[in-house]
């Protein structure tokens, strides 16, 4: 037993210093005398020394035209403009007409199903096509940012038909 | 080989078992086991001389591991065994245990401990050899997952994943959360904390940086994070809504999806950033872009058809070609790090399941029964995949092998959990 003991050859062992950073390569020689553990996956990215970032967001929407609705509601699959939303959208750009120095961002939504990131993308369908309506209104495109935030801010939580139909939708926030 | 001559006829016929882990493993996943014909090593597990002293329950963890692998069965040998002796085989043998893991903790007199451990061949009574770590206690996990690297190779001649790690994001109580854990979701470290939506973490091929989508200006815009020192950069915050980043195989640049000049199309920008080259002109969705591994291809997603197919192209842009034929809604394309399998979600009744494809024959199967998959990653061995779905009405991550006969649930955060993705081996010692 103990002639094993001594054979077995530790070679190099972790470097597992006080502030537990690392693990280093590690070198055991077998009884057979070939090398059994030079793993090259070893020296894993140094996670105890991970330092963890805290961001702040950023709050608060500037006012928009008094009185006037700004979130724009679209059926399944579509990126069109109903004609419900038409009359709230030309108060909209009188707004952002009368003062030029005024900017809108125009976050597009999606609702839960499927992939994040496809709904991106469909999300930017629906903030792109109220730009477009905007622009078609007199608004100049710099005044205006088309966003997406995909599925990722729910208006409603649920998980039927009411609650998708409340986020297939655009918000036009002033900035 | 070892593996040759595994009697992998007995196994085939105890497949379909659920492996209930007992209440005494440390880890809070549990493995389920499904399907037939998986060729599984029966591995008995001695008792470690000492583990009674380490904090963290090492054999177990590394039984837990190779088990999640699906090449492995683990059982008790029941007995304390070290890695200084020479077992007696006919115990474990007659529990038809085909290898055997031995060893020891050791607690130092700095308060350090002195993992060891001996893998022996139990059909031929032969020493497979032995490994030793010696580590603090907030390394035990990860020496253990060295471990499980070890024996992994040891007996099935491929590399192991145990060591590697998985970044995944949280949601919990208003709060999102980018961490990066161990390859079973434990000992995760958070990256980043946000009141603001975080997707899309990609690790960079050598495991160093992340880059991912946050929505903390009110926008996504693309981060590039060295996960070591903290420090992170700006990389695409262009006008309009900027995701989807993935690494080139060499590291130098990223494929991103903008919207800059409307509509939502892919780039590809300097990972220092930098003015964007366009790669794709549709005048519909063009996203979610991958490099092959060997860093010719890229594969993405498009409904210039009409609905969300996968599409290839040559890593410079060009002509692409549809990979996807089968359903209308076909995403998140993810390639085997080895080039032979493609895996993507696709929508099949109204649910989103995970498919992987055999891209030599095109053929394409699902492999989950879960129906709201979504961000499949494959481990850098190509053997596992990990991927988000829901589970109980819980947002959950899994891991599951490449023919879906065995998953694990892996755990560690509370609240919604979601956007795998798995790391690369490690190119280099830091």
């Amino acid at each position: 037993m103990k002639k094993i003991l001594l054979s077995m050859a530790f070679v190099a062992v972790l470097a597992g210093c006080a502030s537990g950073v690392k693990l280093d390569e590690v070198q055991v020689e077998d009884r057979t005398g070939s090398s059994v553990a030079n793993n090259s996956n070893s020296g894993a990215a140094n996670v105890s020394s991970l330092n963890a970032r805290d961001v702040a967001g950023l709050n608060g929407n500037k006012p928009g035209p008094a009185g006037v609705e700004s979130v724009v509601y679209f059926d399944y699959d579509s990126f069109s403009i109903k004609s419900e939303s038409q009359a709230m959208l030309e108060a909209h750009a009188r707004f952002l007409r009368e003062d030029r120095t005024r900017k809108a961002a125009l976050e597009g939504h999606t609702d839960e199903r499927g992939g994040r990131e496809y709904n991106l993308g469909l999300g930017q369908k629906r903030s792109e096509a109220v730009r477009r309506a905007l622009v078609a209104l007199g608004v100049n495109d710099a005044q205006l940012e088309a966003v997406s935030y995909g599925k990722e801010k729910p208006a409603s939580t649920g998980s039927d038909e009411a609650a998708f139909a409340k986020n297939r939708r655009a918000e036009i926030a002033y900035r | 080989m070892f593996l040759k001559r595994l009697k992998f006829a007995s196994q085939a016929a105890l497949a379909v078992v659920f492996v209930a882990l007992s209440l005494s493993v440390h880890a809070q996943f549990r493995v389920e086991v499904s399907g037939m014909g998986r060729a599984q090593i029966p591995l008995a597990f001695a008792n470690l001389r000492g583990e009674e002293a380490s904090p963290q329950k090492i054999a177990a963890i590394v039984q837990a591991d190779l088990e999640r692998s699906g090449q492995f069965r683990g059982l008790a040998a029941g007995k304390v065994i070290d890695e200084t002796e020479r077992p007696e085989f006919g115990d474990v043998r007659q529990k038809g245990a085909d290898a055997l893991f031995t060893g020891s903790v050791n607690k130092l007199a700095d308060g350090r401990f002195d993992l060891r451990v001996r893998v022996w061949d139990s059909v031929k009574a032969q020493d497979l050899g032995a490994v030793s770590f010696v580590v603090v206690a907030g390394d035990l996990r990860l020496a253990a997952h060295r471990i499980s690297d070890f024996v992994y190779e040891k007996l099935t001649g491929e590399k192991g994943v145990f060591s590697t790690r998985i970044a995944y994001v949280t949601k919990a109580n208003g709060r999102y959360n980018l961490w990066v854990a161990d390859s079973d979701g434990e000992n995760a470290q958070s990256a980043l904390a946000s009141p603001e939506p975080i997707i899309s973490p990609s690790w960079s091929p050598t495991g160093t940086q992340l880059a991912y989508v946050s929505f903390e200006s009110r926008k996504p815009v693309v981060y590039v994070h060295d996960v070591s020192t903290g420090k992170r950069r700006l990389v695409a915050n262009f006008k309009g809504s900027n995701s989807a980043p993935t690494w080139s195989t060499d590291g130098r640049s990223l494929a991103v999806t903008l919207s800059r000049d409307g509509g939502s199309q892919l780039f590809l920008i300097d990972a220092q950033g930098g003015e964007p080259r366009r790669l794709t002109q549709s005048s519909g969705i063009d996203t979610e872009p991958v490099f092959s591994p060997d860093g010719t291809a890229i594969y993405f997603v498009s409904d210039r058809g009409g609905s969300p197919q996968i599409y290839r192209m040559p890593a410079q842009g060009g002509p692409a070609n549809r990979v996807t034929f089968t359903g209308n809604y076909n995403i998140s394309p993810t390639l085997s790090p080895d080039g032979r399998l493609l895996a993507y979600i696709s929508r099949v009744n109204g649910n989103f399941k995970l498919h992987v494809m055999d891209l030599a024959s095109g053929t394409a199967s699902p492999i989950t029964d879960t129906n709201a998959d979504e961000r499949p990653s494959f481990a850098p061995n190509s053997r596992l995949i990990a991927y988000a779905t829901v589970q109980d009405g819980r947002e959950a991550l899994m891991t599951t092998t490449i023919d879906g006969s065995i998953k694990a649930r892996l755990s560690g955060q509370s609240g919604d959990i979601r956007e795998p993705n798995w790391g690369p081996f490690f190119a280099a010692p830091r």
